[in-house]
Order: C-alpha cells, then sequence, then structure tokens
C-alpha cells in the first residue's frame, strides 16, 4: 500500500459505545411478540438408544405448544444433529419444547417419558484401542485417513474400527504412550540418519487435557418466520458463512435465511459456522407458529458448547550439540470425542515441523472417538497440543546439553520463506511459508522480557520459593485468501462498506473497513459500517476463525476499494476529459493530477455513477464473485458508485502467524502452588493493522494457554462416562487475580511480503506461545521431569517433588 | 473433585440414579435427573404449585417501575425479560461468572443470585442507568477511550461492579481494584487492559 493513515493507528471502535450503555444486542436481547421458550430434554447416559418417546403427558400441559424430536430434522446425511435418538455423549439434546414460559417449557420436559437402552461406551481413547475395547460408536472407534483427493487438517475422513494388540500396549507399563499402527501418517528427510547423528536422543510421553471453549455468550437463538423466510438471532463468528448451515440444518434454501449477529459475546472456535443446535428454535417455531427463543443455560453449554481434542503424544527427538534437532518422530492419540472429524493432530503435525524446523521428522497418527461432547476447533486447534507435547523436551534438551532456552529455540525456528510439512502433490515439494520472522521476534523479546537477568534467579530457592523461567513458540496459520469485498460510495459523500465476518470483538469487522478508506483517502468520520445482518447485504467473506479475517478481509477489502478507485477515475476521466490515470484521490475528490480544481467531490462522483449505471453503480458485477456477494450487490445496486470485487492477488506460499511467549514463574515448594510473575508475547503477525487490539489479542490469547498449564482441564467421571468439570465453577478460567502484575505484548511490524497490506491474523498464535512458555517455566524452576501432564496443579507439583519422582497417572484422560 | 456433586434435592446423588438405569436398563424419565438435579433451570427456578406473579413497585435506575414478578423470579430476569434492560446479561445464572452484576443500594450483585422481590424499596442500578443523557459516566468514558473490552458479555457486569468499588475505595492501587472486581469472569481474558480501563475510570471519576 502506497499510504496508509488509518492502518496501524489506534482508535475507538464503532461499537463501543453500543457496548458500555448496554445497547449492544446479542442474540438473548432480542424480543419479538408472543415469543415462546424452548427447553432441551438431554441424555443422561454416554451412550445410548432411545427405544420410545412418550410426550402425551407433556402435550397435555396447558402453555406447551410444540414438541421437536430428531425424526422431524431434515436428513443431510451422516453427521451430528441438533437432535439424536442415539446419543453419543452424556448430555446430548434429545428433543425440545416450545411453551410459553420456561419454567412451563422445564416442566413439560419433566413429564416427558424415555426410555433408553444403555449402550456401551468410552471416555478414554486409549481404552478404546485395547482388544477388547469398546466402540464409542456400535460400528467404530475412530476416524480413518482423509478421502481419496482430501487434504489439509479438516479433510473428511470415513469412520472405522482401530484395535491395538496387547504387545502394542506393552509400553504403557513404563508410562510411555503404546504406538500401535496409525491411520495417518507421513515423513520427510532421513529420520535414522538424524537420530543416528544425534548427540542426545530423548523419548518422553505428555497428555494434553482437553478444556470446554465456555464462551460468556452460551450458543443461545431466537427465530421466528415472515413471508416464508427464517429471520434468525444466533451467536456466530461469521455472518455470511454461517448462513449455508442454518439452510441445510433446517432444510430450506440459503435464501430463504435472515441471520442477524451483530455482537458475539465470544466464540474461540466453538461457533465458527454458526452452531448446529440453532436450527431448534427455528423448527419450533415453524410447528408451533410462533417466535422461539432459546436459552442455552451454562451447564447445557458445559456439553453442547465444543471442546479442544485432548491429546497423548509420544515424542522422540534427536538433538546437535548445539540444539538443533535432527530428528522429530512424533505420534499423537487424539481424542475426538462423540462427533468430527477432528483435523487437530494433522495441524500439530505441521505445526511441529514449522516452529522447530527438524531436519527429518516423522508424524504419525490415530483420532479416536469417544463418548465425550462434540469437539470443534479451539483457539489454536493442534499447534497449542504440538506446544505442550513438544516443548517440554526441547526444555530438557537445552538443559542436557547446557545451551540457553531462547537460543535453542532460535536455532530451530523457521526462517523467512522456511519449508515445513512432508513433500506434498504432483511434484512432491515441501510447503513453504509466506514469511517468518520468529528470530527477530525472540531477539526483541529476550531484550524486553530482560531474559538474561531472570534467567540468573532461576532454580534457586529462597525460602519456599523458587523462580523459572520459560519461553514458546506459538505458530498457526493466519490467513486464507480469494473473499469478496463490497462497499458504496453514496451521494452524501460517505462510504459504506458491508461486512459479512462475525463481530466477536477483535475489532477486525471495522478494522478491514480502514483498509478501503486507505485506498480512497476517507476520512474515517464520513466511513460507516454495515455489519451483522445479512438483510442488510454482506459479501463473501471468511469465517471468522483461524485467524484468518486480518489477512483474508484485508486483501478482499483492499480489491473491493481499488475496484472504486478505479471507477472514480473513469467517471473523472469522462467528465473532464484525459484517461482515467491521470486522476488522483484526496481531500473527499477525484481530481486531475496537478490540477487540484479539476475534477469532482465524492458526492458528484457517486451520483454520477449512479446515472451512469452499469457496472459503476453495482448494476453490473464481475462474474467470479460469490453468489451471496452477488446478491448483496443487487441489493445496494444504484444506491451510489459500489466497489466489489474478489481477492485475486497471488499469494506464493502458506501464510503463519507467531507469537513467542515469555514467562517467569514462582513455585511454592510447599504448597505446590505455582504463581504467574511476569509474561510477555511477542508477534511476527505482519503489519499490524490496530495496534491496541492485536496487543489485546496477544495478551488474551496468551491467558487462554496460561489457564491450560495451570488450572483448567475436563474431568470424566471414568466408569460412568459423566463430566464432572461442568460449568465455570468446576473448571475455573483464570481470574483477573491470576495474571501476573506486568503483562505485556509487542510486536515486530514486519509485513508479510505475499499480501497487499502485509497483515497476517493473531488470534491462535499466542495461545500455544503462553501454553508453552508457562509450563517450560514451571520445568525450569522445579525440574525438567516433574510433569508430564497439564494443567500443572499445586498437588502435581506438590506430590511429585515430596516424592522425588513423577507421581501422577501417566496416559489417563480426563483425569 | 473426582466425583460429581450429589443432587441435593431428590436425595439421590447423580451415580447412584445412573448405576440404577444402567442396572436395570429402566425406563428414564428425563425428569428428576435433568432439571431437579444438577442441570438445574431456567426461568428462575420451577414454579411452586399455586405460584402466582404479583405485583410490585421497584426503583431501578431512578425510576419506579412496577411489575408482576413471580416469586422465585431473579432480579435478572426480571430487568431483562420485563423491564427491557437487556444490557444485564445472563453467563451462568449461577453465582458463578458476574456477568449479570447490578448495583443495589450502591453494592454489587450478581443480579442472577436475587430473588426480585427482595429488592423493594431498595435502589436498583444497572449498565443502562450509568450514563446521563448522551453524557457517558466516567467509567464508561475510560472503558472507551482504552478500549477495554473485546466481545463485551462480561462488560456491563465488570463495570458495574468497578462502580460500586469505587464508591468504598476511590483511589484504589491496581491491586485493590483487581481484588474489587475479581468475581467477574472475562474469557477474552486481556485482564490486563480490563485493569488499566477500569484505573482510568476511578481517575475521571475523582476528577469529576
Amino acid at each position: 500500500m502506497a499510504e496508509t493513515k488509518l492502518v496501524g493507528q489506534n482508535y475507538t471502535p464503532l461499537d463501543l459505545v453500543a457496548k458500555v450503555t448496554g445497547k449492544a444486542r446479542y442474540a438473548e436481547d432480542f424480543r419479538a411478540d408472543g415469543m415462546l421458550f424452548c427447553k432441551l430434554l438431554t441424555s443422561p447416559m454416554p451412550h445410548a438408544r432411545v427405544r420410545s418417546v412418550d410426550t402425551s403427558a407433556a402435550l397435555a400441559m396447558p402453555g406447551v405448544k410444540a414438541i421437536l424430536t430428531a425424526d422431524e430434522l431434515p436428513d443431510f446425511g451422516p453427521g451430528e444433529k441438533a437432535l439424536t435418538n442415539e446419543p453419543f455423549y452424556a448430555g446430548e439434546p434429545i428433543l425440545a419444547v416450545a411453551a410459553v414460559d420456561e419454567v412451563t417449557a422445564a416442566e413439560a420436559v419433566e413429564a416427558i417419558v424415555v426410555d433408553f437402552e444403555p449402550l456401551p461406551f468410552v471416555v478414554d481413547p486409549l481404552e478404546s484401542l485395547r482388544p477388547d475395547g469398546p466402540n464409542a460408536r456400535t460400528d467404530a472407534n475412530a476416524w480413518g485417513a482423509p478421502m481419496p483427493g482430501g487434504q489439509g487438517p479438516g479433510a473428511a475422513s470415513p469412520p472405522k474400527t482401530v484395535k491395538w494388540t496387547s504387545e502394542q500396549f506393552a509400553d504403557e507399563a513404563e508410562g510411555r504412550l503404546p504406538m500401535g499402527e496409525p491411520t495417518e501418517q507421513w515423513t520427510y528427510g532421513d529420520l535414522d540418519a538424524g537420530f543416528t547423528n544425534a548427540a542426545l536422543v530423548l523419548d518422553e510421553t505428555f497428555v494434553v487435557q482437553s478444556t470446554g471453549h465456555h464462551p460468556m455468550e452460551t450458543r443461545t437463538a431466537m427465530a421466528y418466520w415472515q413471508n416464508g423466510k427464517l429471520y434468525l438471532h444466533g451467536s456466530t463468528q461469521s455472518v455470511s458463512q454461517t448462513v449455508a448451515g442454518i439452510a441445510r440444518w433446517v432444510g430450506i434454501e440459503p435464501t430463504d435465511v435472515v441471520l442477524i449477529s451483530e455482537y458475539t459475546g465470544g466464540g474461540f472456535g466453538s461457533k465458527g459456522g454458526g452452531t448446529v443446535t440453532m436450527c431448534i428454535p427455528a423448527l419450533l417455531s415453524k410447528k408451533a407458529n410462533a417466535p422461539v427463543m432459546m436459552r442455552i443455560s451454562r451447564d447445557d453449554e458445559s456439553y453442547i458448547g465444543r471442546a479442544r481434542t485432548n491429546m497423548s503424544g509420544r515424542v522422540k527427538a534427536g538433538f546437535a550439540k548445539d540444539g538443533r534437532i535432527t530428528a522429530l518422530d512424533l505420534y499423537i492419540v487424539q481424542d475426538s470425542g462423540a462427533y468430527g472429524p477432528m483435523g487437530d493432530h494433522r495441524s500439530a503435525g505441521l505445526a511441529a515441523s514449522i516452529i522447530y524446523q527438524p531436519q527429518a521428522m516423522r508424524w504419525r497418527a490415530v483420532s479416536i472417538l469417544t463418548n465425550t461432547p462434540p469437539r470443534s476447533q479451539q483457539r489454536s486447534p493442534g499447534p497449542m497440543q504440538a506446544n505442550g507435547l513438544i516443548e517440554p523436551v526441547i526444555t530438557k534438551a537445552a538443559k542436557q546439553l547446557g545451551v540457553d532456552q531462547v537460543e535453542i529455540r532460535k536455532i530451530n525456528s523457521p526462517v523467512g520463506r522456511a519449508m515445513f510439512g512432508p513433500p506434498a502433490g504432483p511434484s512432491g515439494q515441501r510447503a513453504r511459508l509466506t514469511s517468518a520472522f520468529v528470530v527477530e521476534a525472540l531477539e526483541r523479546g529476550k531484550a524486553t522480557f530482560k531474559w538474561d537477568e531472570k534467567k540468573a534467579y532461576s532454580g534457586q530457592r529462597r525460602g519456599a520459593k523458587v523462580r523459572g523461567v520459560g519461553v514458546a513458540v506459538g505458530p498457526h496459520g493466519a490467513g486464507s485468501i480469494g473473499w469478496d469485498s463490497l462497499m458504496t460510495i453514496r451521494p452524501d459523500g460517505k462510504l459504506y462498506v458491508q461486512s459479512g465476518v462475525g463481530n466477536l470483538g477483535t475489532h477486525s469487522c471495522t478494522d478491514l473497513a480502514r483498509v478501503a478508506a486507505d485506498v480512497l483517502a476517507m476520512p474515517w468520520e464520513k466511513v460507516e459500517v454495515i455489519w451483522g445482518d445479512t438483510g442488510k447485504g454482506v459479501p463473501w467473506s471468511c469465517l471468522s476463525v483461524g485467524s484468518q479475517t486480518t489477512h483474508g478481509m484485508t486483501r478482499a477489502n483492499f480489491a473491493g476499494a481499488n475496484d472504486a478507485k478505479r471507477k472514480l477515475q473513469e467517471i473523472a476521466a469522462r467528465d473532464h476529459g484525459g484517461s482515467p490515470d491521470d486522476y488522483e484521490l484526496g481531500n473527499e475528490r477525484v481530481y486531475r493530477r496537478g490540477s487540484p480544481a479539476t475534477g469532482m467531490s465524492y458526492a458528484q462522483a457517486a451520483k454520477r455513477a449512479i446515472e451512469l449505471g452499469g457496472k459503476y453503480d453495482g448494476h453490473e458485477v464481475a462474474d467470479d464473485l460469490n453468489a451471496m456477494t452477488k446478491r448483496a450487490a443487487a441489493m445496494h445496486a444504484g444506491v451510489g458508485l459500489m466497489g466489489v470485487a474478489k481477492d485475486n492477488y497471488p499469494r506464493n506460499g502458506t501464510t503463519y502467524s507467531f507469537v513467542i511467549g515469555f514467562a517467569e514463574v514462582e513455585v511454592d515448594v510447599e504448597t505446590g502452588k505455582v504463581t504467574l510473575v511476569d509474561y510477555l508475547g511477542v508477534g511476527d503477525v505482519g503489519t499490524v493493522v490496530n495496534p491496541r487490539s492485536l496487543l489485546a489479542q496477544i495478551k488474551g490469547g496468551s491467558c487462554l494457554g496460561i489457564a491450560h498449564a495451570l488450572q483448567q482441564k475436563w474431568v470424566f467421571d471414568q466408569k460412568y462416562g459423566l463430566m464432572v468439570s461442568r460449568r465455570f465453577h468446576y473448571t475455573k478460567p483464570l481470574t483477573i487475580l491470576d495474571i501476573p502484575a506486568s503483562m505485556q505484548a509487542d510486536a515486530v511490524n514486519l509485513p508479510d511480503p505475499e499480501t497487499p497490506v502485509g497483515a497476517r491474523g493473531v488470534g491462535e498464535p499466542p495461545v500455544g506461545a503462553g501454553y508453552g512458555a508457562v509450563l517450560n517455566a514451571i520445568a525450569d524452576a522445579v525440574g525438567v521431569d516433574v510433569f508430564r501432564r497439564a494443567p500443572v496443579t499445586a498437588d502435581l507439583v506438590l506430590m511429585s517433588l515430596e516424592n522425588g519422582r513423577r507421581m501422577h497417572e501417566p496416559l489417563q484422560a480426563h483425569l | 473433585m473426582d466425583q460429581p456433586p450429589p443432587d441435593s434435592r431428590s436425595g439421590v446423588s447423580r451415580r447412584a440414579f445412573i448405576k440404577g438405569v444402567i442396572a436395570s436398563g429402566a425406563v428414564a424419565s428425563s425428569a428428576a435427573y435433568l432439571f431437579r438435579g444438577n442441570g438445574a433451570p431456567i426461568f428462575g427456578q420451577t414454579s411452586a404449585p399455586g405460584s402466582v406473579e404479583r405485583l410490585v413497585t421497584l426503583s431501578v435506575n431512578g425510576q419506579m417501575r412496577r411489575v408482576d414478578v413471580m416469586k422465585q423470579e431473579t432480579l435478572a430476569m426480571t430487568l431483562r425479560y420485563k423491564l427491557g434492560l437487556t444490557g444485564t446479561k445472563i453467563g451462568c445464572d449461577r453465582a458463578e461468572c458476574g456477568a449479570c452484576t447490578v448495583l443495589i443500594d450502591e453494592v454489587p450483585h450478581y443480579s442472577c443470585s436475587v430473588l426480585t422481590h427482595t429488592v423493594r424499596g431498595r435502589q436498583v442500578q444497572t449498565i443502562e442507568g450509568l450514563a446521563t443523557g448522551s453524557q457517558l459516566h466516567p467509567v464508561q468514558q475510560a472503558v472507551v477511550d482504552e478500549q477495554g473490552f473485546q466481545c463485551a458479555f462480561c462488560l456491563s457486569g465488570f463495570v458495574m461492579a468497578a462502580v460500586g468499588y469505587f464508591k468504598v475505595n476511590p483511589n484504589p492501587t491496581r491491586q485493590e481494584l483487581a481484588h474489587g472486581i475479581s468475581g467477574n469472569l472475562c474469557r477474552c481474558q486481556d485482564y490486563d487492559k480490563i485493569l488499566t480501563s477500569l484505573m482510568r475510570g476511578g481517575e475521571y471519576l475523582r476528577r469529576a
């Protein structure tokens, strides 16, 4: 970009006043005349079959308007549905009741008699892999390799049955992860040579826990029908990309869906393209012929609200004397929960090959179904788990080799257009990054954090306290391409930017409009952003997941704004002579270079665009646009000069962002309590678009990872398959008292060369950075062999220290 | 924490109940297990037989509001569903997250855990009652200036907790204020910036 006035500057996001005054409306804040309330009947068992349902008593109750069962849902093939007759986890919705109020709906649910046939179940993936282990489903316990042609972490896989022999379980006796046949694997380089030539070889097992997403706003939704169209007020991370899902779940055409989601109270990957339960109020509303509000309780959210995949991993790594990784052999047993398939294990393998750049690597994995609630991508899905599985090994190696913890990460860092993953595709080439400035970020952080000073104190006991420092590189894919943009300059002289992304408070929703404003030299006060309502016409935008938005949509808006710019130049040239290239933009005018008086104001140009019609006011648009963008353009055609375009900019490589976490902890060896005393996150995330928001993403994301290191986990009653860690109380997130007195963030602010604005995404990378850095700091303080699972709770530290050996269960999941 | 808590109301533990169901293959009424027990409701609590609404007068944001409430109805539900004050959010409905915090006689309370009929004759203040016309309350202005929150579902609870805390400690240290608002959870979790913005709110209040 030639000149940026707005990109890179702090500003007050447009929706903040609505938020502080309580006027911002989330899904549960909408009302409709005659609105009914809905309650769910959920499965009390981890796996069962509904033999019969008797709803007669419930239907006879005054105020009960409709009951929706699984049989009434549209059949869109295999996969999770909102209601089921064969629950795969305790807490899975069976049916839903709509009544005049929630009390009545709840009482009706109680009056329904369901005859459940209990079925075998399993909550620990390793148990399911045993020769005689139970299957989560009657016919399968695992997800296979991707279907032919399938690529990437999200590739579909067929369900299958995988069992290992007792001999393959032999390693279990030593507390090491058994490694039977994997369902998926890849390799590059000469692994054997890497181990043979290594100065040090380590072989360690680590268990990464699962945690619920638990956004502050549960997946509440309200629906009604008008003129054959469904109006749905929901909580989603993406507006344009949720429409197709709703249509599929409800069984209608996407053009018959109007989705309103102006404010979303957090998602973290659990509301990516909406939520499958959104169809419940929609279908109940149709049946009862009245609006239906479905408030999801925190308890229900614990079950249906999604969670991170837990992983048990085995890491064999070879190191040269200077710490360079000569070989990495990674085996992952992933728990994909009741549905899926999940791709975290694949992302974890790729992430490992990126941030540790092993000279040779093998990745093997199985993805196992269990009768635990469904997983979805949770902020840094896969890469965070990779940090958890591998960081303890790097830290231990650095200690044994006498290499500084920052240096060992630096020597293994990706540089520039580094290669990663296995050879793939027809060319057999390994993939490359678009750019990486990890070394720069490590050096910058090392200085800011005063690493060397802090390191001098680490490991020394003072009274009952001992300090430790840790560092970790959190990676994540950070941007997709090929999305659409739509904007108009209207006769009032203002720029109206339509946005189809979700509004989760990352401010990317409005940040992206600043890219357009910069291209058009438009003052920010003259920019309106329209978001959160498909009825207002939104372009085809990326999912606001996977750190995509900043990258994907800055590109799209750059394209759309340049389309508008060209049209301004053409109109000016048409009216004032010369060629379009003779005209430039400034002071809300398009004018002839060197002759500012020759030209017209944006307001005048907008009027001329409407007079000219055709492409100028959006009556004609490019063929390569998505159908949703074309519909939105048709909605706005004739209101002004339209900028509408698809991002067709080239990109050479795969876009990744990185955040480096630096942590200092203090461990009380008499109580086992770990206190985080200092934290710094440094981003390598391309050009900084909105500094204050970016730093908030780094700090907030790091806190999610820190909570994984210190306190949060899923716990299941192993015998009965029931969740213990429900709500907030039994799996407490960090509170404001848990953050360190010094919590800082920073970024190197170096542009990515493969995208016009230079910006990459930031949402996910800090999570693995926080997780890994804190785990490493604890190991630095108390010893590298004290724990091999997370979270590292006080009892785990204390018991192991007192007994002089690891005292925790080495392999069991959800403990 | 390796066992689910017993269901105190039915006198039957979850475990015993499930065990019975699995052992006998008996007909499982969804009833007691799900809603009278841990999974509890909903629009306040389940209504007792003969429960009726009753007209009460509440003082909310300086206005006298007459409203029909059930005796088991929580203040959060009354504010949101009967008085149209949806700025107060319900995050957990079980006094775990603080999203529903309002001031009652200037003291922060979780409105999900206060019965509406108990606040008759007391002053209730919600996020909607902070600003004077278009003039934001100093704490609101500070949140805008510092861009204190992200998704902001927890915002009104935090702001009300802070406004209440400043009434007893107008000039707190960062640590003191953190303690004062530690009953509120945020999941976007840049608590550092939340604290910075609310500290600035205290500064604006002292200047006002």
